[in-house]
């Protein structure tokens, strides 16, 4: 397994990052298990592994975030002694972090000076590093105003001046932790070019990320982690998919998902010219209008923050509508007045949040507390005024049971169970109620490989049992495995709805950044 | 007395309770700007009065004395970085415990130095920040308008109120045109930021409110050795909190907080002025009403009119490595 490639032991080339024997435990987790690593000069090197497998952590020890117990990291062949990012900064190494370390008050020049300002009064190294961010911007087609204001930046620029930054300092070798999260698949394009242009100029990129599919498409080797151990290393033409996913979870994995034909009947739930307000009175959800039917999954596809969180909230009766209707089988439910989120329950629509941990469970209660979250004032949870803590542990033990929540223990805390088994404890609290309409975002955030088949599963079984489903999630692939129809969002408005058998990810990509659906069929039809 | 002169007698009243106002709220801004809350300006202020009265009455020497306030208020800023910004504590209950520390501690001291119900001695002349006269403002006194402005009105305070107004423009330039200043709003902002550009987030914030200690120190000297004459129980009298309120109507920016310190020190400068005034048709005006001006005046401004005051996203929150 541990099949290494690059320069041999005497080979004039040194690798340029080599981890050896990397130690970490966090507590009682053991982030990083006797790790090691060679990445070579010049490559764009891919660090796959499920959510918690210890990738970032890694990444942090390599930039001096965190100290390792135990191991040493060589760059360019040298012990380094890395002990706070500045050290990590001084060997040429630079780091894309997931959550971007940026100020948003500040403008682009600002962002990037921060911490090598060239002296203690700023003028005197500001007029040089306006000079050098030219010469970078132009050498790598960055395409970024100095003086914009990052606050008011995209996502997708927000992510080069970090990248900027990074290169400003002089990196030679850049860490890249889950850079197209919150991408659309054409930022993630123009970006793996900038990545494709840094290699050229000889960089050296460490790509961390779970999408198999840009590791396929970017990187010219790749290293799997399991569980916090480095279980393989591979060249990236001498693998595929399968065998990458197959090491990652350590057993052989279904990659699509296998469904029938929708055979969707009435309308269960429509929705007309919907507006939604958030608590500054900004409006979050413009005139939305769509319907989902029986036995069908209507997924809302967007970028994060386009206003499909808003979206559901309302839907869910969380969030009050400013204007439009909502009907439930023909009657009114427009969030407001009278419908709140236990209005809604009762009529029979289950919501799974999308943030787990602040809407959909409480992580310091039990299992079994969670477990009714929503529905405690169900009778067959009463004993006079008192719960009925049996019944309600027989009817936790029943849904682990169902949805195969491991370990099946109702009274053990909820925070002690990983990520895919409480989300597979909030479907089940959800889904055995046997709602009408069953809504649910991101079901498979922070979830591990093996459970998202599961959750993906139970998910079409509930449209299969004719009942009408609406996903929200901003993982493309989702969306595109689940639905039967996606509706697409664009700062806060309906861009348009395509059949999923139509749907392929440059269309999709096109509308969520707000082109019209026929344009983006039409641009595709030419690419 | 003609309005001209009740007006230069007004705005001269105005400079001289502005500035410890202005002093404070400097001082909240540097700690506030990296992203300490601090709450505790109101017993650091007090601190800082009875130190540099009571020092200044062994000593003979207000400067001396002012030393001892800045000693003061730095070792009470350090306490509060110790709890918030060492051990992550609540900012606001560290503020409001060394509140009320300062409250009973400079009373307690008094009583056991010097016996004067937590009182200190009246300080003589030598003792006190002196009133500076500018040069030629005896002889331009006569002159239309403009001799008295010069003369009455900018010559004739002592020396703390002249760096209180040379303060703001120097915090200005501190904050928006240096490495230093750069850095400590970054740290506000995104400490995360900060660390990841492999600066110490936690020595940022020390620094920023180590500044804040050295002006806040000030402005308690001026309290009891420039303004007055001894340190008085409680003669803060809620300016730290005042001082806070207005760095917040500023936004948390130097050039505003002035003009919010110069209003409320106007408003403070009327009311002394307005007791047992007869105004035409209301007759004469309540000092209770007077006296509350300000604080009214903090409230409405603060609910709402002045537009969206966007505090220091990081304000109130240690900074721990996230996992």
């Amino acid at each position: 397994m541990h099949q290494m490639h690059g320069a041999g032991e005497t080979g004039a080339v040194q690798p340029a990052i080599e981890l050896r024997g990397i130690d970490k435990r966090f507590g009682a987790v053991h982030a990083n298990k006797e790790i090691d690593l060679k990445v070579d000069k010049g490559t764009i090197h891919g660090i796959v592994g499920e959510n918690g497998a210890g990738k970032s952590t890694l990444m942090s020890i390599l930039y001096g975030f965190y100290q390792a117990d135990a191991g040493t990291i060589h760059v360019d062949g040298k012990l380094c002694d890395i002990k706070g990012s500045e050290d990590a900064i001084a060997v040429g190494i630079g780091m894309v972090h997931q959550h971007f370390m940026l100020v948003e008050t500040f403008s682009v020049l600002e962002n990037v000076i921060l911490g090598v300002e060239g002296g203690a009064v700023l003028r005197e190294g500001v007029d040089k590093a306006r000079e050098e961010l030219k010469r970078l911007e132009r050498e790598y087609s960055l395409n970024i105003d100095p003086d914009a204001k990052v606050g008011d930046l995209s996502v997708g620029l927000q992510q080069r001046v970090e990248i900027l930054k990074a290169l400003y300092r002089g990196a030679e070798i850049l860490i890249l932790d889950e850079p197209t999260g919150v991408l659309t698949p054409q930022e993630a394009d123009h970006l793996f070019r900038i990545l494709d242009t840094l290699k050229e100029q000889g960089k050296t990129v460490v790509l961390i990320t779970h999408k198999l599919r840009e590791i396929m498409a970017a990187t010219d080797n790749v290293s799997v982690m399991r569980q916090g151990a480095m279980v393989a290393h591979r060249k990236t033409a001498e693998t595929s998919p399968e065998e990458l996913s197959e090491l990652m979870v350590g057993r052989k994995v279904l990659l699509r998902l296998e469904k029938d034909e929708a055979n969707p009947a009435a309308t269960v739930l429509n929705v007309e010219n919907l507006c939604v307000d958030n608590a500054q009175g900004v409006r979050k959800v413009k005139n939305a209008t769509f319907n989902v039917r029986a036995g069908e999954i209507v997924g809302i596809a967007g970028v994060s923050g386009n206003g499909q969180s808003e979206l559901l909230e309302a839907l869910g009766g969380i969030r009050s509508a400013s204007e439009g209707k909502v009907e439930l089988n023909g009657q009114d439910v427009t969030p407001g007045k009278g419908v709140d989120a236990a209005e809604l329950r009762r009529r029979g629509v289950a919501h799974v949040p999308e943030d787990r941990h602040r809407m959909a469970m409480v992580t310091a209660f039990s299992a079994k507390e969670a477990a009714i979250l929503g529905y405690e004032d169900d009778p067959a949870y009463q004993k006079g005024v008192l719960l009925d803590w049996n019944a309600i542990s027989a009817a936790t033990a029943n849904m682990m049971s169902e949805f195969d929540v491991r370990p099946d223990n109702p009274d053990l805390k909820a925070a002690n169970f990983s990520g895919g088994n409480q989300q597979k404890l909030v479907l089940a609290r959800e889904i055995m109620r046997d709602p009408e309409l069953l809504l649910v975002g991101q079901p498979t955030r922070g979830v591990d490989i093996g459970a998202i088949e599961f959750i993906h599963k139970r998910i079409v079984a509930m449209r299969d049992a004719g009942k009408a489903v609406l996903l929200v999630s901003v993982e493309l692939d989702e969306i595109m495995s689940l639905a039967d129809r996606i509706v697409v969002m664009c700062d806060g408005a309906i861009v348009g709805e395509v059949a999923a058998s139509e749907a392929n990810e440059r269309v999709l990509g096109l509308m969520m950044a707000g082109v019209d659906p026929n344009e983006a069929k039409a641009a595709e039809g030419q690419a | 007395m003609d309005t001209f002169q009740l007006i230069i007698l007004l705005l001269d009243a105005t400079l001289r309770t502005s500035t410890p106002l202005i002093l404070a709220a400097l001082a909240g801004m540097f700690s506030e700007r990296s992203g300490t809350i601090n709450l505790a300006l109101e017993g650091m202020m007090l601190g800082g009065a009875f130190s540099a009265a009571a020092v200044a009455f062994y000593v003979g020497s207000p400067w001396v004395g002012l030393l001892a306030a800045i000693a003061t208020t730095i070792a009470l800023s350090l306490l509060h970085g110790f709890a918030c910004i060492t051990h992550k504590g609540n900012q606001v209950v560290s503020g409001m415990a060394i509140n009320i520390l300062m409250s009973g501690l400079t009373a307690l001291v008094g009583i056991a130095l010097f016996a004067q119900g937590g009182k200190t001695p009246a300080l003589d002349k030598g003792s006190r920040f002196q009133p500076i006269t500018f040069p030629g403002a005896e002889a331009v006194k006569d002159v239309p308008v403009l001799g008295p402005i010069y003369s009455e009105l900018l010559s004739g305070h002592n020396i703390l109120v002249y760096v209180a107004f040379i303060a703001v423009p120097a915090a200005w330039w501190v904050m928006y045109r240096t490495r230093f200043g750069l850095r400590l709003r970054a740290v506000g902002e995104n400490p995360g930021a900060v660390d990841t550009a492999g600066i110490g987030v936690v020595a940022m914030r020390y620094r920023a409110v180590i500044c804040s200690g050295v002006l806040v120190g000030m402005s308690g000297a001026y309290l009891s050795t420039a303004q007055g004459a001894s340190f008085l129980q409680d003669m803060t009298a809620g300016k730290g909190y005042i001082a806070l309120a207005a760095m917040v109507f500023g936004k948390w920016r130097p050039f505003p907080a002035l003009a919010a310190c110069l209003l409320f020190g106007f408003l403070d400068a009327a009311a002394t002025r307005l007791q047992g005034v007869v105004l035409p048709g209301i007759g004469e005006v309540p000092v209770q009403l007077v006296q509350a001006l300000p604080y009214i005046l903090t409230v409405i401004l603060l609910a709402g009119f002045i537009g969206r005051a966007i505090p220091p996203k990081a304000l109130g929150r240690a900074y721990v490595k996230e996992r």
